[in-house]
């Protein structure tokens, strides 16, 4: 988990955003443990304070639960996965979305954009 | 756990620190900023015990600090003060020999991190492997309270960054207090708790850094240059 952070916003909802990012993408399943504060800080780069506060509020989100003496898992609670996914995706839409209106683009440029970015990109990335 | 309490320095005419009030918060690391001679040294020195506030006082777990606060203290100081004639190994013996406090086999453990040869000459070291050496010394004590006075001055990034490395691996925060003094605020600041920024011997502000980014939208280099102006 390299990469610098952005030291003009907070590291610990930064940290939380990586590990959500990696449950998402699946690098993280249910029931996983995550690496423990300490080895964590190491990773990161960042102050062990730091990472016991996003840790602290992801078990908040109910997206991590700590055990008692074992460390700190992935939920295995789906619903709560589900909706995590949901969440992000509604919320980078909503950027998106909002960045565009600002400049003046209408919702129909916006999808036509969208699907031609989609359908230009397919081959080389190999979504489909 | 410290406490300066209405703290003036002189030194012969010269007011290096002019009445400054703050708390370290036991647990965290705290970093203290400013200008060359803005008095950073200083306040390390006062809380060190290695020099006498002219006015007010330095409480140090709630006693009046002195010389016997490197009992309690870890102090890393700006210049290099080990015997150039022992070899790395003899050096960490002797730092062994002079504090209860110090852990043999963590300070072995941090000259492999920081890829130092025991073997080698003090006097042989690049100035790299001197910032290095003086990081294990610092580091391998037990002490509730760590004062590091510009350990990434004058050193390359590479070891910079093996530097801010180790203090995350072998610093323990449950039981030990960090304060550092720098001008590397880039390399530290994902480390640091709290920062206090220092303007001609006063205390210009502390904050957590976490607050700073969160309420702000500034880094802790545009924080200081803000309230430098």
């Amino acid at each position: 988990m390299g990469g610098a952070f952005n030291t003009s916003t907070p590291i610990y909802i930064q940290l939380g955003d990586r590990i959500n990012h990696q449950i998402i993408r699946g690098e993280l399943l249910p029931g996983d443990k995550l690496p423990s504060v300490r080895e964590m800080a190491v990773q990161a780069g960042v102050n062990p304070n730091t990472v016991q506060r996003t840790y602290r509020e992801l078990e908040r989100m109910e997206i991590v639960e700590s055990r008692r003496g074992q460390g700190t898992f992935v939920t295995e609670n789906e619903d709560i996965l589900v909706k995590l996914r949901e969440q992000l995706k509604e919320m980078h839409i909503s950027h998106f979305v909002g960045d565009m209106k600002m400049m003046g683009y209408t919702e129909n440029e916006m999808i036509n954009g969208l699907r031609h970015y989609l359908d230009v990109n397919r081959e080389e990335d190999g979504l489909s | 756990m410290i406490s300066l309490e209405n703290v003036s320095k002189r030194y012969l005419n010269k007011m290096a620190i002019k009445e400054i009030n703050f708390g370290l918060e036991p647990g965290h690391i705290i970093g203290l900023i400013g200008a060359n001679g803005s008095g950073k040294s200083t306040t390390l020195k006062l809380i060190a015990g290695l020099i006498r506030p002219t006015k007010g006082k330095v409480l140090v777990n709630g006693r009046a600090s002195n010389r016997f606060n490197c009992r309690d203290i870890s102090y890393l100081s700006e210049l290099d003060v080990y015997y150039s004639f022992f070899t790395v190994e003899e050096t960490v013996k002797f730092y062994a020999s002079q504090y209860k406090d110090f852990n043999t086999k963590k300070a072995q453990e941090i000259l492999t991190f920081m890829n130092l040869d025991p073997k080698q000459k003090v006097k042989h070291l690049s100035k790299g492997n001197r910032g290095r050496l003086k990081i294990v010394l610092t580091l391998a004590r037990e002490a509730p309270v760590i004062l590091m006075d510009e350990p990434l001055s004058g050193l390359d990034p590479m070891v910079r960054d093996s530097i801010v490395k180790g203090l995350i691996s072998f610093i323990d925060l449950e039981h030990q207090t960090v304060l550092i003094t720098t001008h590397e605020i880039k390399e530290i600041e994902q480390l640091l708790d709290t920062v206090a920024v220092i303007k001609d011997g006063q205390i210009l502000d502390i904050q957590n850094v976490e607050d700073i980014r969160f309420r702000e939208n500034l880094s802790i280099v545009e924080w200081m240059t803000k309230l430098y102006q």
